[in-house]
């Protein structure tokens, strides 16, 4: 159906565009460009910081420009006299209720109301300083996230991202006037509230008043002392991340430069989590399997189906608080960093000849929940701390900035061995759908004997950014041993960022759907959209990172997770057999109930 | 100017000459369109302070092709120096209903509230009781529509249309961005019409009177009467029905002391009138608009303390949604706290006017927008009274 | 006091079991204990399946939903222009002494609560005060002293 289009005029130039879109949109299409603060493409409007305010012709009032949808004949001035002193006035009263300790705040540099600041030539002193009187304390309980109401301008982007993204609300406005803030129930420390850890406020929030728990310093330490042997993973989406953060592109993939990096950071030992990744779907497309089997065969009826993949914290954290009831759906299978990490301390270890208290795994992580994950009591099968410290892709750049490394001009470097081969497969972990594609690939493979039905291994159906996706896979012709599965229609959901985790689990809980794999990952676009990558984010940055991780798959050699030599030896040499004694141990886990509210 | 001259009027409270019941059994044998072309052609504007013609909205709600409509009226009355709708809920409850009925009517409307603010709680019992007999008689007639009570909990900024939505919704009471309006997004994004409870009994009696007579009152911009609620220094403080379109002098040479030296025409958010312009100022939308907040202070008043109690209140009772409002308040507050106090010049006041016009022009809702009014008119007037 | 359970049950059938009974609940248990605790905010979060954080955030929003312990009677006196004019500071100052509380206070017996508050309506008879949902207006030092005697025996 054609939309209505409407004609208007901005700084006197003629526009065409559709009904229903904002005098931002249009002036964005005449790249004009106007300041937002409280406006995100990610979010709904909300129209509360009035930076964006614009002049219209006849109106009384300077409309706000992300919130006041286009009309016929309308003429804007983006740039008047009118909208500087208004928008200069508001950076000035933001500033004003806002600690401005930029020298020393984590997010000098890459704060939007900085930037307004500097654009707008903003004295500090113009009106009175309001935030010593406001007595506000910071939150560094929880593992993950810090949260400094002395920083926030109140433009929601964290309420609007836990609720409509999220699905959460664990971040609401409180009180009115002078005394509103943004707080979780009761004003409670953000590690005792349903929080998951997700960090999807961080990555939208304009300053510093949400950041990551950063582990900058005790990595530096641990690199820095010679009696420790310091191994570090990246995770598959931090490849694709990266360089974003470091003057490059959304989308350039910088694997080879990561891995350099790393190793004049000080790393004793650059390895992958995309290894781990790979045996992660050994070890889960085996559970698939065995439960479906279970299921289909055996007619056990404690096997629960479907299957939910594991891999996401933040998603572990929601479905603890939220479904409890389906923990026994969740595939045991730890995520492949807490794999590695307590592979790190065991095999790695034992293989290079090191005291396990003389290793520290670090990782490098898209994500924030990690942080939260590494911390969880279950997470030491090792004997220690089987992950010490997780950083995020921007934690890993402001190293490489550290450090003083040109990390355009860095010459590609391949990984360390052992625990650092992986497959294509291992790669698309990344993006959402991809922890699905590569368990098909292999379960297929493994029933029938030849690869999945789907041109050069690309499953296409369960890709892109669609909120919830559905595939079905039908298995026929399958080796003697799997006879049960012989024309069954393998049913597959997926689902990313958690309010669409709710549209999936509630039908499921609802008893409408039939399936029998479900991956579900916390963040838009899956981990490359994470709490812990660049910013800024938007569903156009994200395709950019998800187009890279399927090209870095298709440029490897090997696209199958059981292809992966390394894996392959592992399973000979240290864990027998996937879901075998040694894997139970080390490789899988267990979740807990928690409270729902 | 053709201002008029204090003439007292009963309208609103008349009891005797007004049974509401035989208006809503007239109204409802009439056609919508007419029904909306006599309020039109009354030239009744909003009694809430926004001055809507009344008319215009109704029209707009009707033309909207949604089965399910709704009429509101906001009885969050929380104007500092407002009280008028408390007392017609009190004396002339079956007027507001008659009102709404007619106004849903109008529209195709089937339910319709009233959002009380929470003050006026000890009035539950009765008004209950009131709008039940109502709904009664509205049933027994065979007329589709049905009246609720809502009540507010205790937030000035509820009294703004789009907020008050918000807050019969279940949410925070902030106010939300414009366009699109109630009149097509109102209550739970339905086409909805919100008028102040004094508007819907002029409703009442525009039908049972005419339009013509109607607006033989007033100015032609200011149509009719209208109720003002008089406190501060006067030896006559109440409520008073008075022809729209007069002189600040005349109402205060019926309502002063005798030694005024001010008048706050429209509440805290109104405007200050110095003695100076007594003259030369008309009350209406022609000159300084007004919900009815009429307070007068004499010479042994500081207008300080006057400015600082309603940016105090503003301060409070903005929702907080906002930066100019949220800060701006603040700002304005401290600020002339800091001039008073001789930490800041006396040349800072400048600073913070033109930061009032901002955020009289960049506030999201209305609320923000007016707390320039008291502000500017009372620096430009009485800056030797807040200079240190 | 009535169970919260049964009495948020009791507006869900009046107002649907949606967000717009939100006001209505929070409002009844306020009525009910006067302020809303911890549990009883958990109780509407589930009973509505919203976030604990918005039932907090919209409760703090007004003034009336009070979700710090209050008094038996809950006097909240007006400070507003024409309420300060007519002498409220007077009437303040004498119910902190007869109290002997400050504002935002409430007695060791849990009696009374003594809070300031914006316009209440009644400018031309100020000042005016009031306790729970019943206003009391051109209010004297001796008139209050009674009207707070009255409630002691209450």
């Amino acid at each position: 159906m054609g939309k209505f289009e409407v004609n208007l005029k901005i700084n006197d130039l003629p526009v065409t565009i559709e009904e229903g879109t904002t005098i931002l949109d249009a002036a964005q299409k005449l790249n004009f460009r106007i300041p937002t603060l409280c406006h995100h493409p990610d979010l709904c409007v909300a129209g509360n910081c009035r930076v964006c305010v614009v002049e219209q012709t006849g109106a009384k009032t300077l409309p706000a420009a992300c919130a006041t949808p286009v009309a016929e004949g309308m003429e804007i001035f983006t740039n008047s006299a009118k909208v500087r002193q208004a928008r200069k006035h508001v950076v000035e009263l933001l500033l004003s209720e806002h600690k401005s300790e930029c020298t020393s705040c984590y997010k000098n540099g890459k704060c939007e109301l900085q930037e307004l600041a500097i654009e707008y030539r903003i004295s500090e002193d113009t009106f009175l300083k309001l935030v010593e009187e406001k007595g506000y304390t910071i939150d560094d309980l929880s593992p993950a996230i810090i949260k400094d109401d002395s920083k926030c301008i109140r433009c929601q982007r964290c309420v609007r991202t836990c609720t409509q993204i999220q699905s959460i609300s664990a971040l609401a406005v409180i009180n009115k006037g002078d005394e509103q803030k943004i707080a979780t129930f009761l004003d409670k420390p953000m590690h005792s509230v349903v929080c998951t850890n997700c960090g999807q406020c961080v990555s939208h929030c304009p300053t510093g008043a949400l950041v990551e728990k950063n582990y900058i310093d005790q990595v530096w330490d641990v690199i820095n002392d010679p009696n420790l042997h310091v191994v570090v993973q990246t995770a598959p989406a931090v490849r694709i991340g990266l360089g974003e953060e470091l003057e490059l592109s959304p989308g350039d993939r910088v694997t080879g430069k990561m891995v350099a990096a790393l190793r004049r950071l000080g790393f004793n030992s650059v390895l992958d989590t995309d290894f781990s990744a790979d045996l992660t779907i050994m070890e889960e497309g085996t559970e698939l399997l065995t439960r479906l089997k279970k299921a289909l065969v055996d007619k056990d009826e404690s096997v629960k189906l479907p299957m939910t993949t594991s891999c996401s914290p933040g998603w572990i954290k929601f479905i603890e608080h939220k479904y409890p009831e389906y923990l026994d759906n969740v595939s045991t299978c730890k995520s492949p960093q807490q794999m590695f990490g307590a592979l790190a301390k065991t095999f790695y270890a034992e293989k290079k000849g090191l005291k396990a208290e003389k290793v520290v795994s670090v990782s490098i992580m898209p994500c924030t929940a990690k942080k939260y994950e590494a911390d969880r009591p279950e997470m030491r099968d090792s004997g220690y701390k089987d992950v010490d410290y997780v950083l995020t892709t921007r934690e890993l750049a402001a190293m490489v900035r550290q450090a003083g490394m040109d990390f355009s001009a860095l010459e590609n470097e391949n990984y360390d061995s052992i625990m650092g081969k992986s497959t294509g497969a291992a790669v698309i972990f990344g993006s959402t759908g991809g922890v699905m594609e590569a368990a098909l690939r292999t379960a297929y493979e493994i029933v029938t004997g030849r690869e999945v039905p789907f041109e050069n291994l690309n499953i296409m159906p369960v890709r892109g950014l669609k909120g919830v996706k559905e595939a079905k896979v039908k298995i026929e012709n399958v080796k003697p041993e799997w006879g049960f599965l012989e024309g069954v229609e393998l049913s597959c959901a997926i689902a990313h960022g958690l309010a669409n985790a709710k549209i999936l689990m509630d039908k499921v809980k609802a008893g409408e759907a039939d399936y029998h794999f479900i991956e579900i990952m916390a963040c838009p676009g899956g981990c490359l959209g994470g709490g812990g990558q660049p910013m800024p984010v938007s569903d156009k940055i994200r395709q950019k990172r998800m187009d890279a991780i399927y090209q870095e798959d298709e440029s490897l050699e090997f696209r199958k997770s059981h292809e992966n030599a390394e894996v392959q030896a592992i399973y000979k040499e240290f864990l027998g057999e996937p879901l075998g004694h040694k894997s139970h141990e080390l490789l899988h886990t267990t979740y807990k109930k928690r409270k729902k509210y | 100017m053709d201002a008029k001259k204090l003439n007292k009027v009963d309208l609103i409270f008349d009891q005797e000459g007004c049974n509401a019941l035989e208006v809503l059994d007239k109204a409802l044998e009439c056609t919508p369109d007419d029904i909306i072309n006599d309020m039109i052609d009354s030239g009744l504007k909003g009694r809430g302070g926004a001055g809507f013609p009344t008319g215009l909205k109704w029209k707009f709600t009707r033309a909207e092709d949604d089965p399910v409509k709704y009429v509101i009226c906001n009885a969050d009355e929380g104007e500092p120096g407002t009280f008028k709708d408390r007392e017609i809920l009190d004396k002339v409850p079956a007027k507001v209903f008659t009102g709404m009925a007619i106004a849903a009517h109008a529209i195709g409307a089937k339910k319709g509230f009233i959002y009380v603010r929470a003050e006026y709680r000890f009035m539950r019992k009765t008004l209950q009781k009131q709008v039940d007999e109502f709904n009664q008689i509205l049933k027994d007639k065979g007329h589709d529509f049905h009246i609720e009570l809502r009540w507010g909990s205790g937030a000035y900024v509820c009294g703004e249309e789009s907020a008050l939505f918000e807050s019969m919704e279940g949410k925070r009471g902030e106010p939300r961005n414009k366009p699109p309006y109630p009149t097509k997004n109102g209550y739970l994004n339905k086409p909805t019409v919100i008028n102040n409870v004094e508007t819907l009994v002029y409703a009442t009696m525009i039908f049972r009177m005419g339009p013509s007579e109607f607006n033989k009152l007033g100015t032609a911009d200011s149509c009719g009467s209208k109720v003002f609620s008089v406190s501060g220094d006067t030896n006559n403080p109440g409520i008073y029905e008075l022809e729209m379109g007069l002189h600040v002098n005349d109402f205060v040479d019926e309502f002063g002391d005798g030694d005024t030296k001010a008048v706050q025409i429209g509440g805290a958010a109104g405007f200050c009138v110095p003695r100076k312009n007594f003259n030369n100022l008309v009350i209406g939308f022609e000159g300084i608009p007004t919900g009815g907040s009429m307070m007068l202070f004499n010479s042994t008043r500081s207008m300080y303390n006057v400015l600082h109690d309603y940016l105090e209140f503003f301060t409070e009772e903005s929702c907080g949604n906002c930066t100019p409002c949220r800060v701006g308040c603040q700002q304005l507050l401290k600020g002339i706290e800091a001039v008073k106090s001789g930490g800041k010049s006396p040349s800072y006041l400048d600073d913070l006017k033109s930061l009032a016009k901002t955020m009289r022009t960049s506030s999201k809702c209305g609320l923000g927008q007016s707390v320039a009014n008291p502000f500017i008119s009372i620096i430009d007037n009485f800056k030797e009274e807040i200079i240190y | 006091m009535t169970d919260v359970k049964e009495l948020i049950q009791g507006k869900i059938k009046t107002f649907g079991n949606n967000r717009t009974a939100l006001m209505p609940i929070l409002q009844a248990i306020v009525e009910d204990k006067n302020h809303l605790d911890e549990e009883d905010m958990i109780e509407v979060a589930d009973a509505l399946d919203i976030s604990t954080a918005d039932v907090y955030g919209t409760a703090t929003f007004y003034t009336f939903l009070d979700t710090i312990p209050r008094g038996k009677y809950v006097i909240r006196v007006c400070k507003t222009i024409s309420c300060h004019m007519a002498g409220k500071d007077e009437i303040f100052d004498t119910l902190k002494d007869v109290l002997k509380i400050k504002e935002g206070e409430t007695t060791p017996d849990k009696k009374f609560t003594l809070l300031i508050a914006n316009c209440m309506g009644w400018c031309h008879k100020g000042p005016v005060m009031l306790v729970n949902d019943d206003i009391y207006t051109e209010l004297t030092k001796e008139k209050v002293i009674d009207i707070i005697n009255e409630y002691q025996e209450k």
